[in-house]
């Protein structure tokens, strides 16, 4: 079953087109990589996915119901949560802070405690930091606390952006494994926006190659890695 | 030495209602990234309202109380008719930065002027609800009054009340959250407009305490507040402009230093030093006392 379906998305930053007539589908539980060069379309598509920018034109639905042109706030609360760009904490709180942001809205104390110990069990480093500002984490552990923000929001549907950005290789490879691995035990499905191209393929089940704000191939991810439109996306021969 | 006593008092007492005023304009400027000169102006209302309440009851506290309430939904309108319809119409370039601002010194204008028709520009006198007498102590007056304890022990209750709020409830970690990093609180579930009106509401009640608390040491006219919100802004601005700690340790700094100028030096050098304050701890503290450092970006 389709959980994600995005049909002809077309999105522009004013009088600039950013995606054009995009469509592909997630199944549930499958993890998807959108592959592609800088200014290929990434952000704005995850940002168009969970609320933050307006679509043009074309419709996405998640389980069946429009997403599009919703608030953040609310597409949370249908189990969509997306971690942005650039290590998504908020530095003047502490990292338990930053923990219990993603389950006020569920008024679940003890559901949120439930979470936030799960998410500590996936990343121990963060149960080492809880009172601490997150000022003070270093990039992997900002990008750990990042998603372990979102879980603890109980999302359906994980929308992650560029997580191994100016992180040396070894956290990078950490922080794949976390994801793989969430996938996995929740049943989750991921949608991961990626310039590292090598990498997110081989976690993913699928992927989705954008060039200039068009969708240049998608399909099985292994396939992918040998497609020569992957090449060309990041090249642009 | 009884006079350095009655210099740390006084500058005590005044400290504690700058402290007011700076929380409310950094609780509106963390919320909206706005500088709100119509404080002054809602805060008027609000004393004028108390006067009211106290003059025909002769109830201090039921006048504070609906000076509270008043400020309260003054400060949820002012964020939700004004501010709200002009970040729809301008959301970007420097016209977005500063329309909002101009708007409320407009607002400043039409409310003084509104409570000019309203209650006339005399000046009137706002009842004392303790003794103005200064204590006598070992055979010495000192110049610091019942009223003078009363304005600091209320301001320590209400600077408990917030950092209650803002430090030990969900509500609180909500409005902190939204004014750090709105996006970040949105994407976490945050419902970044209500806290937003919250943040003024907050603001409005922090500001009508400080306007009933300092009016029965001075006088009431529709501009009385004028000066409290230039004292209140510099202290904000020592304090950092984002920190709830800073407006507090900006607005005793402050009061202090005025206090000293006061006592001895003379008082027509209170308005320049109060600047020469703001300059000092700018080069020294560009960020403020309490402000946020740079952001490690690794």
């Amino acid at each position: 079953m389709s959980s994600l379906v995005v049909s002809n998305l077309t999105v522009s930053h004013g009088a600039i087109r950013a995606l054009r007539d995009i469509s592909f589908e997630v199944q549930e539980g499958e993890l998807t990589a959108i592959i592609g060069a800088n200014g290929a379309g990434k952000t704005t598509l995850l940002r168009t996915l969970s609320g933050l920018k307006d679509a043009e034109s074309g419709t996405a639905t998640w389980r069946d119901r429009n997403i599009l042109g919703k608030r953040p706030e609310d597409l949370v609360r249908r189990g969509i949560s997306h971690v942005s760009e650039g290590k998504s904490v908020i530095p003047e709180l502490t990292v338990r802070e930053n923990l219990v942001i993603g389950g006020l809205w569920r008024r679940d104390k003890s559901g949120t405690e439930r979470a936030i110990k799960e998410a500590v069990e996936l990343f121990p480093r963060l149960g080492e930091r809880m009172s601490q500002s997150a000022n003070t984490l270093s990039g992997g552990e900002r990008q750990m606390l990042a998603i372990g923000r979102a879980l603890v929001s109980r999302p359906r549907l994980l929308l992650l952006d560029e997580p191994s950005l100016g992180l040396a290789p070894l956290i990078i490879e950490q922080i794949f494994a976390a994801i793989k691995n969430l996938q996995k035990s929740m049943n989750l499905t991921v949608v991961l926006v990626e310039q590292n191209a090598n990498s997110a393929l081989e976690i993913a089940d699928t992927g989705v190659i954008l060039n200039l704000g068009e969708l240049v191939a998608s399909g099985n991810a292994g396939e992918l890695l040998e497609d020569p439109a992957l090449k060309s996306a990041y090249l642009g021969y | 030495m009884r006079n350095l006593l009655g210099t740390l008092l006084i500058g005590l007492t005044l400290g504690s209602v700058y402290s007011l005023m700076a929380l409310a304009l950094v609780l509106v400027w963390r919320s909206t990234r706005v500088v709100n000169f119509a404080q002054a102006g809602q805060a008027i209302v609000t004393t004028y309202i108390a006067y009211e309440i106290v003059t025909r009851t002769g109830v201090f506290w039921l006048a504070v109380l609906f000076a509270v309430a008043a400020g309260a939904l003054i400060g949820a309108g002012v964020e939700y008719f004004l501010m709200r319809t002009l970040f729809r119409h301008v959301d970007e370039g420097p016209v977005a930065a500063l329309a909002p601002v101009i708007a409320t010194l407009g607002l400043l204008g039409v409310i003084r002027s509104i409570v000019g028709m309203i209650w006339g520009n005399d000046f009137r006198s706002f009842y004392s609800p303790v003794s103005t007498d200064n204590f006598v102590l070992a055979g010495e007056t000192i110049p610091f009054s019942r009223l003078n304890l009363l304005i600091i022990l209320a301001t320590v209750v209400v600077m408990i009340i917030f950092s209650i709020i803002f430090q030990r409830t969900d509500l609180g970690l909500s409005l902190r959250a939204a004014a750090f990093q709105p996006e970040i609180a949105r994407l976490a579930g945050i419902r970044v407009g209500p806290i937003r009106t919250l943040g003024w509401v907050f603001a409005g009640v922090a500001g009508a305490i400080a306007g009933v608390l300092v009016t029965p040491t001075t006088i009431l006219s529709p501009n009385s507040l004028d000066l409290l919100l230039v004292f209140g802004f510099v202290a904000a601005v020592i304090g950092g402009l984002e920190s709830l700690p800073g407006a507090v340790l900006g607005g005793l700094v402050l009061g202090l230093g005025v206090s000293i100028v006061l006592n001895y030096v003379g008082t027509s050098l209170v308005f320049p030093s109060i600047f020469v304050v703001l300059i000092i701890s700018l080069i020294v503290r560009p960020n403020g006392l309490l402000g946020n450092k740079k952001v490690r970006s690794a």
